[in-house]
């Protein structure tokens, strides 16, 4: 089988973002960049995968700018064989990355596509479900369990009332949730084997996909501060506070 | 204007969360109210009853992604709005939804400026972003705990769809976490737990402490990575987002990825042993000390003074 796994390179989770004054948007220049967190559960999930005997060809897909070789070459150090860079310095919506996305699954022709649900910038929790639409395929969305069953997959589910298991026909879409598994970090001789691995970079452009915004992004402004916090000094004073709070409510 | 809003339901109840997209999507036309389910005509009744419903659409067919984005598709040419809750479902369907009429969504929508202008968090609710969407129809998810609810006095007429389609996928198994605590995404009152409790056991101290209150249940990713809770009791940036009037957090540390889910939170207790602890530094109420020592006293104290839900 071959498996197709689409990354993403953001700023990186621990980073404590900033708005920009202006409202144009949260400033990335200087600060440290990764792959989105829910990428690299996708790409692990995509390596156990080979491990297990299942797959034989591991390519993963970056729609970005340049740096973002970066997070290629740590999906390649993590064991995937191939990368391509769609490259681009437009800021995509979600819409038009699914629509790159979908033309390279018509060239690549994979079994699985392995997606990370979310990406932690912009939250959208959107391509993976683009992605099925466009191409046709079925999707497990938040994926914490894949198991190959037969010809199909048998996925677990986080959902809001607990988890569930489902089966999908092959070809499909895979969406990754955190507790999908424990991503590797990559040693040494993977990162410098990962150089060495084919890795080819394609400007978006060649793609004749409509990249237009569609949205109008009209500001980006910082959420409501919260007051400071307080202490109490004691649990009897903390239980007043939380028996004023509740008769409050009542009240209502 | 008019509006398609698929409702969200679970063992034959509308959530509550559809009550409060009713309400948010009723400033932007008349609602048409779809109800997607085997044996739904309980779960339409209680759709009917919502006010700011024109019609309750009935499609007594199983719910999967595939088959109802069918469904969705040929429905959703008769609408400028496509709605849903920004729960598991809506974020499953809206997006692929979207794609196949190719079309932007705008998903979490927090709050609604006018027809086609809307407010969504991004990058964990530490940015607000705020659209415009010029596209002829707009597909949506909202977030109920941004929203009070719609009053239930309303009889509007259920209609029952014909043709279903079979979907490619199978369910095997649903692994549901039982118990009778109330809906975490629309309490009115939560607890939550992080990792500092320990063990599965000791968590039912958080379990005891909402008990008493009348509380939903909440938990850190940390607590529910260690098996201490089930993965629906997660809050934050990949769990549940809340909105409480009250949020007692018990042993949590308040990183960045749990406080984007308690954002819209009223008030905020914080139980800790670490002065120093982001979640101490935003708490209205905050007790530094053993949550060992001090959450069994506190039930006592509550025990006291009469406070029971
Ligand atoms: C350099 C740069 C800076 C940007 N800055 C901003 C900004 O400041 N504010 C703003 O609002 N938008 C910005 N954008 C646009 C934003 O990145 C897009 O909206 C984004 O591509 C899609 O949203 P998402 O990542 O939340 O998608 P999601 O649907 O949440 O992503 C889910 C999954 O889809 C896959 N995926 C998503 N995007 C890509 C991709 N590009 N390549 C490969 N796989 C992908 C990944 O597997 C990911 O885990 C920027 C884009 C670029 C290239
Ligand atoms: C991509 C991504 C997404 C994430 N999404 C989420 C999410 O949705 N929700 C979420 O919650 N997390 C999420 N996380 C994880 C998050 O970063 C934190 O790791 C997690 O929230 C910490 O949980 P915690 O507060 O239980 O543990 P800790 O941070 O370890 O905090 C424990 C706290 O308990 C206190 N404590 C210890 N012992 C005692 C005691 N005896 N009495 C009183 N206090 C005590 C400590 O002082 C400390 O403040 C995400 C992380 C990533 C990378």
């Amino acid at each position: 089988m071959k498996i197709l796994v689409a990354i993403k390179r953001v700023v990186d989770h621990n980073v404590r973002i900033r708005v920009r004054p202006d409202g144009t948007g949260v400033e990335t220049q200087g600060v440290r960049m990764s792959m989105n967190p829910f990428c690299k559960h996708a790409v692990e999930a995509a390596v156990q995968l080979g491990d297990a005997g299942h797959a034989d060809e591991i390519v993963v897909v970056s729609v970005g700018p340049k740096a973002a070789n970066d997070v290629i070459l740590t999906a390649l150090a993590m064991g995937a064989h191939r990368g391509i860079l769609v490259e681009t310095d437009a800021e995509l919506e979600t819409l038009a990355v699914a629509k790159l996305l979908a033309k390279i699954v018509a060239e690549e022709n994979p079994d699985i596509v392995l997606l990370g649900k979310q990406a932690v910038d912009d939250d959208s929790n959107h391509v993976g479900q683009m992605l099925a639409a466009l191409t046709g395929r079925p999707q497990a969305t938040f994926a914490s369990e894949i198991k190959v069953v037969g010809q199909g997959l048998e996925v677990t589910r986080e959902i809001d009332t607990g988890r569930e298991t489902i089966a999908i026909p092959l070809p499909a879409i895979v969406t990754a949730d955190l507790r999908l598994n424990t991503p590797r970090n990559a040693a040494l001789p993977m990162v410098m084997k990962a150089r060495s691995k084919p890795l080819a970079v394609r400007p978006a452009a060649e793609f004749s996909v409509d990249l237009a915004p569609r949205l109008q992004v009209e500001k980006i402004s910082p959420p409501a501060e919260r007051v400071a916090g307080k202490t109490v000094g004691s649990v009897s004073d903390l239980a007043a506070f939380i028996a004023g709070e509740v008769s409050q409510m009542e009240a209502l | 204007m008019s509006v398609l809003l698929v409702a969200d339901h679970d063992l034959g109840q509308l959530s509550p969360a559809t009550a409060r997209i009713v309400h948010a999507a009723a400033q932007l036309g008349p609602i048409d109210l779809l109800v997607i389910g085997e044996n739904g005509d309980k779960i339409a009744e209680q759709a009917a009853k919502l006010a700011g419903v024109h019609k309750v659409l009935l499609a007594q067919e199983l719910s999967f992604t595939d088959s109802d984005l069918a469904l969705l598709e040929t429905l959703a040419q008769r609408y400028q709005y496509v709605i849903q809750s920004a729960g598991s479902v809506g974020r499953d369907r809206i997006p692929a939804l979207a794609a196949r009429l190719d079309l932007m969504p705008v998903t979490d929508v927090i709050e609604i400026l006018g027809p086609n202008r809307f407010v969504r968090p991004i990058y964990a609710g530490n940015a607000l972003q705020t659209i415009t969407d010029p596209q002829a129809k707009h597909i949506l998810t909202i977030r109920a705990s941004a929203f009070p609810a719609a009053k239930s006095d309303n009889t509007a007429p259920i209609e029952t769809l014909g043709d279903t389609t079979a979907s490619v996928a199978r369910l095997i198994a649903t692994h549901r976490t039982e118990g009778d605590t109330p809906d975490l995404a629309t309490a009115q009152i939560v607890v939550g737990g992080g990792i500092a409790l320990g063990s599965a056991e000791n968590f039912q101290l958080v379990e005891k402490l909402a008990k008493k209150l009348g509380a939903a249940i909440g938990a850190t990713r940390a607590a529910v990575d260690a098996g201490y809770a089930p993965n629906d009791w997660q809050v934050g940036q990949t769990g549940k987002i809340i909105a409480p009037d009250l949020y007692i957090a018990i042993g949590i540390s308040g990183a960045l990825q749990h406080l984007a889910g308690i954002q819209g939170a009223k008030r905020i207790v914080a139980i800790n042993n670490d002065p120093e602890a982001p979640l101490v530094k935003l708490a209205d109420a905050a007790l530094i000390g053993d949550l060992f020592e001090i959450v069994p006293q506190l039930i006592d104290e509550l025990d006291k003074a009469g406070v029971s839900r």
